[in-house]
């Protein structure tokens, strides 16, 4: 089993609610964090993210100045002089899907919907640490790994193309619908 | 201790898009202990949860009366895009922190009006009722929390305002499918 050294990572957590913010730093110090940062903003959190170099970044959707999707593009920047790689923890009130694709796009590392749960905070801290993904670089996108795992069952065109062992080879509809009978 | 430096980084080149691959910079933090050595973080953390809790009623009326000052500006002075926003926010901060705080049924309430706000196609024309009875179900919510009988009473009456305002959006978003389809989307949030 493993075990996390709280007291060794340091974070910072962005919420323009007071309460939340609390509510956070109470779960991390319990975790046995010691170097907690807070950020009431999205423009304050990017100037502490540059200050302080946390290791991993909770933080809210909806926020003033700009918000927690906008604070994670900006991060998310391969040629920035900090630390574009850091885990973004997205902790938020929306709970749509559609949310959630639109944070991951944003190169959101986890997503947590509120209500907010010590099992919930703890599972994606672990996640983070434990389970790093590699990262992508495209065009239009830069931030982890959005295939959290490959789909055996997946039919359709390899999106992502360039060398051979990265095609994967998909039966046609029709072969497919022969050997099921 | 987050950044590994630029030699630890590995990229692999590939028609349309780079793989970058990078030791953990965290492995650092994370210990492989025996079973019987493992200590209860998450307890530790729900027990101090707890420890917060007399506090909740108080932050919790805090902010119900964010809301429902946000209201009163709407009422007054009609919608703006800086009171709409203050009015979203304010619901939306009650849908994410009210289940913490001890009152999932304003939480519920709080997510119906989150709705009408997002989806209406305009808020001019929303019946001022629909805003009114979100609000104040979520004041009689909170301040009357304590007595039990009056649980049911409210999970009840968030059930019947979310069906009711989902009706409205229904109707008024019929010709808006991109709308329609998130109103009727399920919640990622588990039923509890």
């Amino acid at each position: 089993m493993f075990r996390i050294d709280f007291n060794k990572l340091r974070f910072l957590v962005c919420d323009d609610n007071p309460h939340m913010r609390r509510i956070l730093r109470t779960l991390l110090h319990s975790f046995g964090a010691r170097e907690v940062y807070e950020a009431e903003d999205g423009a304050t959190a990017l100037e502490m993210y540059s200050h302080y170099v946390p290791d991993i970044v909770i933080t809210d959707w909806a926020m003033p100045i700009f918000d927690g999707l906008e604070l994670a593009q900006m991060i998310r920047q391969p040629e920035s002089k900090g630390n574009p790689y850091a885990p973004i923890i997205m902790l938020t009130g929306h709970s749509e899907k559609r949310r959630v694709t639109v944070a991951r796009d944003a190169g959101v590392t986890e997503f947590l919907a509120k209500p907010i749960s010590a099992k919930g905070l703890y599972q994606r801290i672990l996640n983070v640490v434990a389970s790093p993904r590699p990262f992508i670089k495209t065009k239009t996108y830069f931030g982890p790994d959005r295939r959290r795992n490959t789909n055996s069952a997946y039919m359709g065109p390899e999106r992502r193309v360039g060398e051979k062992h990265e095609v994967l080879q998909q039966p046609s509809l029709l072969d497919k619908a022969r050997s099921t009978i | 201790m987050a950044k590994n430096s630029a030699k630890d980084i590995e990229v692999k080149a590939f028609a349309t898009h780079h793989v970058i691959t990078q030791p953990n910079p965290l492995r650092k933090v994370l210990r492989r202990v025996e079973e019987k050595d493992m200590d209860d973080p998450i307890g530790r953390a729900e027990q101090a949860l707890a420890g917060l809790s007399g506090e909740f009623k108080s932050w919790m009326t805090t902010e119900v009366n964010r809301l429902s000052t946000a209201y009163v500006a709407i009422r007054n002075d009609g919608f703006s895009k800086e009171r709409r926003d203050e009015l979203f926010h304010a619901a939306h901060d009650i849908k994410g922190d009210a289940a913490t705080f001890g009152f999932p049924a304003a939480a519920g309430v709080a997510e119906s009006l989150c709705r009408i706000i997002e989806h209406a196609p305009d808020l001019e024309k929303v019946p001022a009722e629909l805003f009114t009875h979100h609000i104040n179900a979520i004041l009689a919510i909170v301040h009357e929390n304590t007595r039990l009988d009056s649980i049911s009473v409210s999970a009840e009456l968030s059930r019947r305002l979310r069906k009711v305002a989902d009706d409205y959006l229904t109707d008024v978003n019929r010709d808006r499918p991109e709308h329609l389809e998130v109103i009727l989307a399920p919640s990622i949030v588990p039923v509890e």
